[in-house]
Formats: C-alpha cells, structure tokens, sequence
C-alpha cells in the first residue's frame, strides 16, 4: 500500500519536473524568438543562397581584364527618318536591333556577333545622346556562346526622347596569369598586423604576470607573516619612497636636459655612467663575501651599491634620451628598413616614461622594506607595554596615510568638493581602523600578511578577467585612438589577467619539496623562488604563453570590431558594406593563421617543454 | 650540544604531533630517532630547524634559542644545519651541480644568486663534495636523470656545501633497496665520523640502527618512549615502541 502510493507520488514528481522542464523551453522560444516562418521565407532564403555563394568564393585571385564595349543607337519613338545604320567592321563585336525603334513598352530583340565567346556581361540603356555616358540603366546580363553571339530581348523603357539614345553591353575578359586581388593584398597586410599584435600583446601580458602570479599563489604567500610594527612601517615606508622615487626622476631628467647640448659629450656620459655603476657592482658584491667586521668594510659596500644603482638608472635615462633622436636619424637613411629606427626611437620614448614609474615602485619597495626592517627590529628590541604604544601609534599613522591616500583618489574620481573637510574624515577613520586592528592584536603576533595580499591579487585579477578584450578595446581607442595599438594594449591588459591566474596555479601545484629543501639551506624567499619555484614552472609557463598566444591571435581577429586594429577591422567593414566575397577572404585568412598557430604551438611545447 | 626541551607540535586541526619530548645530542654524536610512520619523526626533525614552526617547547643549540630566533636569525642557524629528505627533494630540472650549490644560497650574497652567480670557489667546493660523494661525473646531468641512490648522494653534496655541524636525515634511505641503503648510510657515517659532524637520522630498519647509530631515540605517537643505546633495544622494548603485534625483519 505504502509502496503503491510511494510510486505514485514518484511519477507525479516526474510528470510535474517535466512539465516544469516544457514550459522553461516553451519560455526560451519564446525570449529567444526561434521563427522558422522566416527562415522559410522566400525573400530569405535569396539572400541566404547569395551569401553562401559569395562566402564560397572568397575574392583572392584576380586577372588582368581587357573591356569590350559596344554601343548601338536606339530611338524611342520611331523618328521621321532612321539615320542610316553605319554598319561598322564585321570582324569586331557588333550590336543589331530588330527592330531599331519603337514605342515605350515594346519588345525589341538584341543580338550581338563577334563577342569573346562564353563570356557574361551587363547591358545598360544610355538615355542619353553621348554613348559614353556614365548614366546608364542595366537591363540585364547577356551570355555569349561558343561562338560569341547572343540574343537578348527587352521592353524599351518609358524614356521618350527625340534624339538618338543607346544601348550599351560591356564585357570584360580575362587576360594573362592570375593575380593576387586587392582584397587579398590588403587581407595579407592586416593577417601580418594581427599576428604581431597578438605577439605584442602576448608579450607584455607575460612580461607582466609572472611577478603578479607568484602574489597570486597561495603556497607561497601564507607562510608571509608580519606583525603590526612591521606592517604599519611598511606601509609608511611605501608612500615616501614612491614621491622620492619621483623626485629623483625629475632631477635626473632635469640634469640630463642639461648635458643634452652636445651629442659626442651625451655619449661619452652614458658610456662612463655605465662603466662605473659596473665597476661598483662589482666591487660592492665581491666585497661583501670578505665577511669582515670592519664597519666601513660594511657600510662601504652599502654606500657603493646605492650609487651604482643611481648610475645605471641615469645611465637609463641618457640611453634613452639619446635613443630618441638616434632612432630617427636611422629612419631617415635606412628606407624600407626605416621600422627598426622608429622600433629605437619608441622603446626610447617607453623607457623615458616608464622611468618614473619603475623609480617609484623601486623608491617605495626600498623604502617600505626598509621601514619594515626597522618595524622588525623595534619588535626584538622593545619590551611589550612600549610595543604595544609604539603599535597603537604607528598603526594610526599608517591607518590614516592609507585612508588618505584613498581618499585622495575617491575625490579626483568624484570631483567632491570640500576636500580638506573630506580627507580630515577620511584619516580620522583610518586612524580608527588602525587603532582598532592595534587593539585586537598582541605585539609581536604575526598577522598573515601574505593571504591578504594573495586576496587582493585574486580578487583584482578575476575583476579585470571578467571584463572581456573586447570591451577593453573601446576603452583603449578613447585612451590611443582608433588602430592596432589599442588593440595591444586592450589584448595585453587581459592577457595578463589571465595568465596570472594560470600561472599561479601552476605554482600552486609544484612539488613542496624542493622549496623546503631550498629553505632549509638558509636560502631567503626570493632565493627560493629563483631556485626552487621557477625550475618547476618553466615548463607550464611556456605552454601556457603559447596557447595564450593562439588566444590571442583569435582575439585579436576580433579585436577590430571595437576599432583596435588587425583583419577585425577589415573583416566588419565587408560585413557591414555586404562585402561578403572580401569578407570570406578575411574569415578563410582567419581561419588559416589560427590552425597554423595551432600546429605551431603544438609543435613548440613537444620541442621545448 | 643540542638540547630539545618540552618540544610539543600541535597541527592546526588538533593533531598532537609531538607531546613534550625532551632529549639532548651532543655534538658529534650520530642519533638515530625511531618509531612507526606517524609517530612525529619528520615532525620532531623539521622542528629542529623550524622548517615547521613548533607549537611549544624550547630547542637549544650551541647556546642559540632556535625557537625563538627571528627570521635573519633563523636563515644563519639554517645554513648550518644540513637537510636530507626521503623523497631527496632535488629540482628535477635542474643541473646536479645547480641543485649542490644550492646549498650555499645562505652563505653567498642574495643579488648575485638571482642570476645564477656564484662564486669560483663555491663551485670548487661543489665539485669537491660531489667527488667525496661519487657522484662527479654527473654534475652537468639533469637531476631527474640519476638514479634514486645517486639522487640521495647529490641530497647529501647540498647538504655538505652548507659547512654544517648538524645534518638532519629524514629516513634518507626509505626509498632505496637495502644495498644502496648501505652506501648512503655509509657517505653519512664517514661524514658524522671524519667531520665530527653531529648526525640526527630517523631510521625504519632496526639493523641499519645497530650499525650506524651511537644512539637512540624512539617515538610513539608524538611521545618519546625510549632513550638509549642500540643494543639496548631488546624484544620488550620493540613491543612497547613498534605495538604489541610487530615482528622484526632484518
């Protein structure tokens, strides 16, 4: 009884779930509108059959034509007097009317001899006393025969006129070897544009995401622990060395505008500039093994590092300073290679403005880190009631510079008016913050400083992943304008999302071992990574810049519909010009270049990984 | 002198690992630590130089709180304490020689180590140690490509290029057959001998404990349960440290 019942209530349940299944299909046509009334509609299935015959002739070779056109007068109405017909040479393609005239609507036949055989061409009705008029009505195609001739009726237009009119037929023949079309040429300029794009971007989005990935992975950053001092120093440290950073760059493009003026001195700078940040690296790291006591052998070294690091970063500058103007010069005298100039004269121009920006990341790691040391020792050295002030402080003073330093942003984003009242509330509040986090931790415990940074990547990451290329592109043609540069910057923005986050877990999942047996050498962290992360992940970082390469260059096939450049660009213009014979060349350039990427990549990893 | 004081280990998700074991090494001695898998010996090792950070207790050596030494502290202890593991834990794909003069990453300057620099004499060295070990004419040899028992020797070349004066073992020979178990046993034994190298080994094969060890250390379930010489482990005290239903290979 309880059985039967049971049973019942399952196929109830059943019947219902599949009712529920029907009326959410039933929905989905519905949103979706799935009309097959139209897609059997006669007008529909024309251009459907157009299409497809126009994509299977994709428009690559084309040949030299040599164009027939022959004219004969045509009277609409009859006149008093048919002008004799001046028959002329009956060796070339001629033209017969039967009859020669008549009124509007009636049939006259049209025959034509002497025609390339076999050949196709448009007949057009010239309303008009001049035969070569460019005003012309196509009454349709004639097709000659085996022996050029043809017959072609018609119904003579409402265009009464009392002077001479024409018909007009012009067929085009081929002559010679197949050429490339114009379609094909340009086709094969934009696959070229495409793939060095999609290297491009490939290229940065690497370059970018191997440091990302190892903040991004969790085995690395949950043993990175600090306490408070360590962390609210730190955080201190960051911003100070970031405006020195800056400064140092201003002062150093400052000096080098002035020695600009002679070329051979700009030379010889650089030169010695370099020379000596070398010699002094070399002199402070071998000095370092000597492991004396000495103080000064100590601070020596120290001092020579940091003015050998100042060396090489103005040795930078005037590299790149001379680059620019050297860069040019080249193009100017090297012709078709003028590229390579341009090519010196631009990663001049990337390293002068980059320079900054590395200086000030460089200024704020140093300063941070040597903040954070001192936050270190203040916690071996100070007893726990002074920590516990010390950590109260310093915990409120980086609270509010870091609500500050948002604060800052949020109201150059939002225009806010009132600043001063603002960033007063903004760094009282990160104040409180760091007041509290002081409060709820002992000195000296260790907050898990890694995990927070490894969230903060993760989270940031996955926000720019989800944006996707093509959205960035638009954004990126308002920051650069319209062409393929956008394209790279919008490919390598995401590019390095993505392969961020593909590589850190590829660093998540290497063997342990080897790291442990790294850091039982006494090795520091990033001598671990060098030694014992990087040699394991090398392979999957290749394969996976290859395959994001081939995404890439996928990509960046479509990248050009938002306007950043590559065969995109091309490909929606034939689209949207009905251009369907041009556009199937695109699609079939597309489609070789992403197998062959395929074939390569392939290829590629079984050689080398 | 190495003095382990109350070490207790508690794993995040309340395993007792290790329950207040106390036990001193002098130096120069060659240690053996026993006891069934999961008993705390790799647990009681990597203590020792905090690869995992105890949970309480003191270790003491050479009159240096290992315990409670800072992370600069820490890296100057570790590169005098020489690991060898089970698994050998070499990077695959690197050179032999590459994965010896890893053990002098806590000795050379950082900057230099990022780009694969080191210093003529430590190579010297690192040929040196892989003559002393046999293992000289595999040094441009990708890791991987060498046998288990010439993957333990370049193990325990890294360890030496440390200068150590203590080397941890982690069952160096659980994952070789007994003859080359013998040979491994016999590179650290020279080592503990001719260096005055003190030698702290967890062991499985209670032979290989009789030939090699002046000591022993047992543990069973996070406890030490026995302290003493070789010889002086006797069938009742195998069933108080192994269980009641072990028997004795070997």
């Amino acid at each position: 009884m309880n059985k039967k019942s049971a049973s019942l209530w399952k196929s109830f349940r059943i019947g219902i779930l599949i009712l529920a299944a029907l009326i959410v299909y039933a929905y989905g046509f519905q949103v979706t509108k799935v009309n097959l009334g139209e897609f059997r509609k006669e007008s529909r299935q024309e251009s459907r059959v157009r299409v497809m015959r126009a994509l299977a002739r994709p428009d690559i070779f084309a040949y030299q034509q040599v164009e027939t056109t022959v004219v004969v007068p045509l009277y609409i109405p009859c006149p008093a007097e048919i002008p004799q017909n001046t028959l002329t040479d009956q060796s070339q393609p001629y033209l017969i009317l039967t009859p020669a005239c008549g009124k509007p609507g009636e049939e006259i036949k049209v025959e034509g001899f002497n025609f390339p055989p076999n050949l196709k061409g448009p007949l057009y009705f010239v309303p008009s006393s001049d035969p070569a008029d460019k005003l012309a009505l196509q009454k349709g195609n004639i097709q000659a025969d085996s022996q050029g001739h043809f017959v072609f009726s018609f119904k003579l237009p409402d265009r009464l006129s009392d002077q001479v009119q024409y018909l007009r037929v012009i067929v085009r023949q081929n002559v010679g070897l197949p050429h490339f079309s114009a379609t094909a040429i340009e086709t094969w300029n934009k696959i070229i544009e495409t793939i060095f794009l999609a290297l491009l971007a490939t290229t940065i989005g690497t370059l970018f995401s191997i440091p990302i990935s190892f903040f991004a992975a969790r085995n690395l950053m949950k043993d990175v622990k600090s306490s408070v001092t360590q962390i609210a120093l730190s955080l201190l440290g960051w911003p100070f060395g970031v405006f020195g950073g800056l400064i140092l760059a201003r002062w150093m493009g400052e000096i080098n505008s002035l020695i600009r003026a002679n070329i051979f001195f700009s030379i010889g700078l650089t030169a010695g500039c370099a020379l000596a940040a070398y010699g002094l690296l070399r002199y402070a790291f071998f000095h370092r093994s000597g492991n004396s006591s000495f103080g000064w052998r100590l601070i020596v070294p120290q001092f020579a590092q940091m003015i050998a690091v100042l060396l090489t970063v103005q040795s930078f500058f005037l590299i790149s300073q001379l680059g620019i103007p050297a860069g040019m010069a080249i193009a100017t005298h090297l012709g078709k290679m003028a590229f390579l100039g341009n090519f010196i004269t631009q990663l001049s121009d990337l390293m002068l403005t980059s320079l900054p920006a590395v200086l000030a990341i460089g200024g704020g790691a140093v300063l941070g880190s040597l903040f954070g040391n001192l936050g270190r020792k203040l916690n071996e050295r100070l007893s726990i009631h002074a920590l516990k002030v010390v950590d109260f402080l310093l915990a409120m003073l980086a609270g509010a510079l870091l609500c500050l330093i948002i604060a800052a942003v949020i109201g150059w984003l939002y225009e806010i008016p009132n600043l001063g009242r603002f960033y007063l509330i903004a760094s009282g509040l990160g104040a409180i913050l760091g007041a509290v986090l002081a409060g709820l931790t002992k000195p000296r415990q260790p907050l898990p400083v890694g995990l927070a940074i490894y969230t903060i990547t993760r989270t940031v990451l996955n926000a720019v992943r989800s944006i996707e290329a093509l959205i960035m592109a638009i954004v990126a043609v308002i920051w650069v304008g319209i062409g393929p540069f956008a394209g790279v910057l919008a490919l390598g923005l995401h590019t390095i999302a993505s392969l961020a986050k593909l590589y850190s877990e590829q660093v998540e999942s290497i063997s342990p071992g080897p790291l442990e047996a790294v850091m039982a050498t006494g090795a520091t962290r990033l001598q671990t990574i060098v030694y014992a992360v990087i040699p394991q992940i090398i392979p999957p970082y290749i394969s996976f810049t290859m395959y994001r390469w081939d995404i890439n260059v996928r990509m960046s096939t479509i990248i050009g519909f938002a306007g950043g450049g590559g065969i995109g660009f091309l490909l929606i213009q034939n689209i949207n010009l009905l251009n369907y014979r041009a556009a199937s060349t695109q699609m079939l350039a597309i489609a070789i270049v992403v197998a062959a990427m395929d074939y390569f990549s392939s290829w590629m990893r079984e050689k080398y990984v | 002198m190495l003095t382990v004081t109350n070490l207790t280990k508690i794993y995040p998700g309340g395993v007792l690992a290790l329950d207040r074991v106390s036990f001193a090494v002098p130096d120069g001695q060659f240690l053996a630590v026993i006891g069934l898998s999961g008993s705390g010996k790799s647990t009681l090792l990597r203590c020792i130089n905090r690869l995992i950070e105890p949970t309480d207790g003191q270790i003491i050596w050479n009159e240096i709180d290992i315990t409670s030494a800072s992370e600069e502290e820490l890296r100057t202890i570790r590169r005098k304490i020489g690991m060898v593991f089970q698994h050998f834990n070499l990077v695959h794909r690197s050179k032999v020689l590459t994965n010896v003069l890893a053990g002098r990453l806590g000795y050379i300057n950082p900057a230099w180590s990022l780009i694969n620099h080191f210093p003529k004499e430590d190579v010297q060295k690192a040929f040196r140690q892989m003559d002393r070990v046999g293992i000289a004419d595999k040094a441009y040899q990708r890791a991987d490509e060498l046998s288990g028992g010439q993957q333990q020797r370049v193990g325990i070349a890294r360890a030496l290029m440390q200068d150590p004066q203590l080397i941890l073992a982690d069952e160096p020979v659980a994952s070789l057959d007994p003859v080359l178990a013998h040979s491994i046993m016999k590179i650290l034994q020279e080592i503990n001998k001719e260096d005055k190298v003190t030698v702290i080994c967890s062991l499985h094969f209670l032979d290989l404990v009789h030939r090699y060890a002046d000591r022993v250390v047992a543990l069973k379930e996070g406890q030490l349960v026995f302290e003493g010489l070789p010889e002086e482990i006797d069938d009742r005290k195998f069933k108080e440290i192994y269980g009641k239903d072990a028997e004795r290979v070997g």
